[in-house]
């Protein structure tokens, strides 16, 4: 089965980010083969590498990548929902005059298009949010 | 045709497990995941709702996600499959699509 | 395998008071170029994304109200509302947006593509669309 995977909602604030997570590795580990895992809204929340959660808690943004290391998983932050919400790559810095970027490892930021995408060339979406 | 409708909010605080089961169809199924699997809880007065979907529906909820709420198995409304995130997989597989109701 | 798919963007969602009602009309607007055959289903408080009417100069908050009126012309042939959702509201049609559409092939045209159903239709409509956007 090839899977898409969307999540809407940013680490910690909502549990969509675990799920979808849990979800994923799931899917991955029984061998399906998960196409992309598209982030939007504040799912975009999800690329930054400048988060520092305690010690003794999960580690969202790394678990992601680590993941995506692994398994070779293509993670998009929707570019829109990035902007408005500040997470930057180099392109992104380029273009929009900004003077850092904060995109974690592993993580690329593209148009909403490669939601479609997805969409349409996988057979199951499986969206997480709130 | 049958799709898997997951519910991940509580009934008590959105409408979106009443709405899943009012808009999905017989022989479908529905996963009560995060603060949704409340919806799956004995005793409470969405049991009555959930029992009727149940008539012609499958309920189930993530095991870890009741866990984490403290709502031990005998808890849960007799019929309610308890599944894992392995069991979530199959879930989707076996279904058409998948509808969030968020 | 065909390559067009029956695409559902469900609404269930205000607009203005979370910003899901216009990033879920922007996927609509960039899905346009992908062709696929698209509804956008408004229920709950989604049927409020249709009422016409909608003022934001006092808001400071970009009005994309006209943008649905525009779908027509992205691709969308149905814009269906929950009936439930819009008399628990106390809405009729009267109080939503009119939205055309024509296929510019066929040179068929539809008045408004708004259009309302009751749970049954809901139900059937959402079950043969083949993928759903929540």
């Amino acid at each position: 089965m090839k899977l898409a995977v969307q999540v809407n909602e940013g680490p910690y604030q909502h549990q969509a980010s675990d799920s979808a997570y849990h979800f994923t590795k799931a899917a991955l580990e029984k061998g399906h083969e998960v196409f992309r895992v598209f982030f939007y809204h504040d799912g975009v929340l999800n690329g930054t590498r400048l988060t520092t959660p305690p010690q003794d808690d999960r580690n969202i943004v790394n678990r992601w990548v680590e993941l995506a290391e692994k398994y070779d998983l293509d993670l998009v932050l929707c570019v829109a929902a990035a902007q408005r919400r500040g997470l930057v790559d180099e392109g992104e810095a380029q273009r929009n005059g900004k003077d850092a970027t904060n995109i974690a490892p592993k993580f690329r930021i593209s148009g909403l298009g490669q939601l479609i995408e997805a969409a349409i060339q996988s057979d199951r979406l499986v969206v997480f949010g709130d | 045709m049958a799709d898997l409708h997951t519910v991940n909010k509580s009934p008590f605080e959105k409408n979106s497990l009443e709405t899943a089961i009012r808009y999905s169809l017989a022989g479908s199924s529905i996963l009560l995941l995060e603060d949704g699997v409340y919806g799956a809880t004995k005793g409470t007065a969405m049991e009555g709702m959930v029992k009727d979907a149940m008539g012609d529906r499958k309920v189930y909820a993530l095991r870890s996600d009741l866990m984490a709420r403290a709502i031990k198995e005998d808890r849960v409304i007799d019929g309610v499959q308890i599944v894992d995130y392995a069991g979530f997989v199959d879930l989707v597989e076996a279904n058409d699509k998948v509808q969030a109701w968020l | 395998m065909s390559d067009v798919k029956k695409f559902m963007y469900l609404n269930r969602r205000a607009p203005y008071g979370t910003i899901y009602a216009w990033e879920s009309l922007e996927v609509i607007l960039i899905g346009a170029a992908f062709d696929q055959e698209v509804s956008l289903m408004c229920m709950d408080d989604g049927v409020y994304q249709l009422v016409k009417g909608s003022d934001t100069s006092q808001s400071d908050m970009k009005n994309f109200m006209p943008t649905y009126r525009t779908l027509g012309d992205y691709g969308v042939r149905h814009m269906y509302v929950d009936k439930a959702s819009l008399e628990a509201r106390g809405l009729t049609q009267d109080d939503l947006i009119e939205v055309a559409w024509e296929d510019f092939e066929t040179e068929e045209e539809v008045d408004n593509i708004v259009e309302i159903v009751d749970a049954d239709q809901v139900a059937k409509l959402m079950a043969e669309s083949e993928v759903v956007f929540s």
